[in-house]
């Protein structure tokens, strides 16, 4: 069966994202975020059922029982529009806060919250 | 779905739709009709503002009937595409959907008359307003929808467009918040959408009322406790609970100050109220498993939050402490469980949404006033504006959670649950962390109002229509605080709907369930 190496990969897809994405620099913590989109879109494909020839279409009263289920591919394509957008929105993002901020490496991007704040007046 | 014998198709499809069953879909499609008809009149940058302050009004007088209709004759469901459920999506409306979708309609009905003077020509023309009514059309199909993949959906509809008004301006500050919420958010709704897989593959189903129903008679074998934590674990990223909060004081003091109001005042909620939907109506029996765990993680919300809030001098930063605060409130109601600690918690949410959005305001005209949001700076403001001032004290009054303000009866109502289900550290957290955000109200109204100014600063004008949406939404905090009795019966009436959801079956599903 196919299922089996699918899922497997599916682990190390996983395993890589989360690796990247405790990355210190935003363009790996990116392509983790990719990644981890298409991890989770595999996780619904696998769970649909692999299955090959038996279109999950009804032609006399019931479904083949082999048929794929339809449902989680819908519930992909509608995953995958949103990821790759959201995707393409941080990578613009991400080189606009490298041409701005002029670093990539998140523990110096201190702008919004600096590292030397002086503490509130304590009174008058 | 077990293969059905024969496919009887009068069975599948609905007839008609109830002309009524219209005004359940009518807040999302107007939303998102009137945001593309702004974004296409681009260039006439004048009629956004009278343009998208009519759409929000009608918004919350749609949002008001529906809350009539579902409060008098119980949850209403349209199905789209004729398809009846579990095939067709549906939107399906109860009372807590109604009423917090009426409560966001008020808050960015306020927003968008505050932006007048906060948001100018050129951020308008990045397209202030047409992000707004998206947010609203996000935030509006969130509350409202049936279906949990529709809910992820709506997530990310009122992801991106707060992300388009996060970077509105492109401030360095800005793009470093908007970096941080960006991808934490999207890390949240990728987990989000996990659980939404496992969910499928457990129950076959994606409908809301078609969970519910099968939930009831499932074998206790279903790993319903992995599924109910990575919902709790997403909803929580979503609502800034407390190990994965820092996001949200990181980026929410970023934005002009309406946006950050708008924001706060709706955001997170939706966070908290999906877990509410998925957590109590869907998964019960995971939940009184879980409660403990969500009682640790409220608790330390909520200290996380005053406290923080005590350390900064920055007046949006303590707000975004302040909201975390309030955030753990209201997931302590979920941890006490029962209908009287969740109609706390819905009361409180519709408290929190008004009175910190009402905040954020109060901040950006105080630092009209006197130049700086820096708490060091800050001096003066009771003798230059005696009418700020007393919303001031009223508005912190408020979420500190005193009595006569609208903050008080939620909190009483929780702490009163909590000690009756003798979860005294709960209602101790409770009571310190109002205790906390009293310390800190207190210093702000100390330094920023009664202290004399330190430098002779010329104040501005301030803007009459940011005054009067302030003043607004400030009356309506002191009114629920008054006469708090209408709202808690209407929060009531929500968390039984959410406890006993038989008619929000039976209004998705005409017929009984085998």
């Amino acid at each position: 069966m196919i299922e089996t190496p699918l899922i497997l990969l599916d682990g190390l897809f996983f395993a890589a994202s989360i690796y990247l994405m405790l990355s210190r620099h935003i363009i790996r913590i990116l392509i983790g975020v990719a990644l981890l989109g298409n991890a989770v879109n595999l996780l619904l494909f696998v769970a649909g059922r692999v299955t090959r020839e038996i279109p999950p279409v009804i032609t006399s009263d019931v479904l083949p029982a082999t048929a794929a289920n339809p449902l989680p591919q819908a519930l992909i394509l509608t995953a995958i529009v949103i990821s790759f957008s959201f995707f393409a929105f941080l990578m613009v993002l991400g080189y606009r806060a490298w041409q701005t901020l002029k670093t990539d490496d998140t523990t110096g991007m201190r702008f919004a919250e600096p590292a030397d704040e002086p503490a509130p007046p304590e009174g008058y | 779905m077990a293969a059905p014998a024969a496919l009887d198709l009068t069975r599948v499809f609905v007839a008609d739709p109830a002309p009524e069953a219209w005004l359940v879909i009518l807040p999302v499609v107007l939303c998102i009709t009137m945001g593309a008809a702004l974004a296409a009149i681009r260039k006439r940058i004048h009629l956004h503002a009278p343009l998208a302050i009519a759409t929000l009004a009608l918004l919350a007088i749609i949002d008001a009937a529906l809350l009539y209709r579902v409060s008098t004759d119980g949850p209403m469901t349209m199905v789209m595409g004729r398809w009846l459920p579990p095939f067709g999506i549906a939107f399906t409306v109860d009372v807590l959907g109604a009423l917090l979708a009426l409560t966001a309609a008020l808050v960015a009905l306020a927003g968008a008359i505050f932006a007048l003077s906060d948001i100018d020509t050129n951020r308008r023309r990045y397209g202030f307003y047409p992000f707004l009514l998206f947010l609203m059309a996000g935030v509006s199909g969130a509350f409202l929808t049936g279906d949990i993949f529709n809910l992820y959906v709506w997530f990310e509809v009122l992801l991106i467009s707060s992300f388009g008004l996060i970077v509105l301006g492109g401030e360095r500050e800005q793009i470093d918040g908007a970096m941080k919420y960006g991808l934490l958010n999207l890390v949240a709704t990728t987990l989000f959408l996990i659980a939404v897989g496992y969910l499928y593959a457990i129950f076959g189903t994606l409908n809301m009322a078609d969970i519910a129903s099968k939930v009831g008679h499932q074998s206790s074998t279903l790993p319903l406790m992995t599924l109910a934590v990575l919902f709790f674990a997403a909803f929580g990223m979503k609502a800034a609970a407390f190990p994965v909060n820092f996001w949200l004081p990181a980026s929410y003091h970023t934005p002009r100050i309406t946006v950050s109001a708008l924001f706060a005042g709706l955001l997170t909620k939706v966070g908290v109220y999906a877990m509410f939907r998925v957590l109590v109506m869907l998964m019960p029996g995971a939940l009184e498993t879980l409660a403990p765990l969500v009682g640790i993680v409220a608790i330390l919300t909520m200290l996380a939050g005053s406290v923080g809030a005590i350390a900064q001098s920055d007046l949006r930063r303590t707000l975004g402490y302040w909201v975390i605060a309030g955030i753990g409130v209201m997931l302590s109601g979920l941890a006490i469980g029962g209908i009287q600690a969740l109609a706390a918690s819905v009361f409180y949410m519709m408290h929190s949404m008004v009175v910190m959005t009402a905040l954020y305001f109060l901040v950006g005209l105080m630092a009209m006033r006197s130049g700086s949001f820096d708490l060091k700076s800050a001096g003066g403001l009771w003798k230059s504006s005696p009418l700020l001032s007393a919303i001031g004290l009223c508005l912190i009054l408020s979420v500190a959670g005193l009595p006569p303000f609208s903050g008080f009866w939620p909190k009483a109502m929780l702490v009163g649950a909590a000690l009756e289900k003798s979860h005294w550290w709960l209602a101790a957290a409770i009571l310190t962390s109002g205790f906390l955000i009293t310390f800190a109200g207190g210093r702000i109204f100390l330094l920023a109002f009664w202290r004399a100014a330190s430098v002779e600063i010329k104040p501005a004008r301030l803007p009459v229509m940011s005054v009067v949406a302030l003043a607004v939404l400030t009356t309506a905090s002191v009114a629920a605080g008054l006469w708090p009795e209408p709202l808690a019966v209407l929060a009531k009436s929500a968390a039984h709907g959410l406890y006993a959801p038989e008619t929000y079956i039976r209004s998705v599903f005409t017929e009984p369930r085998p």
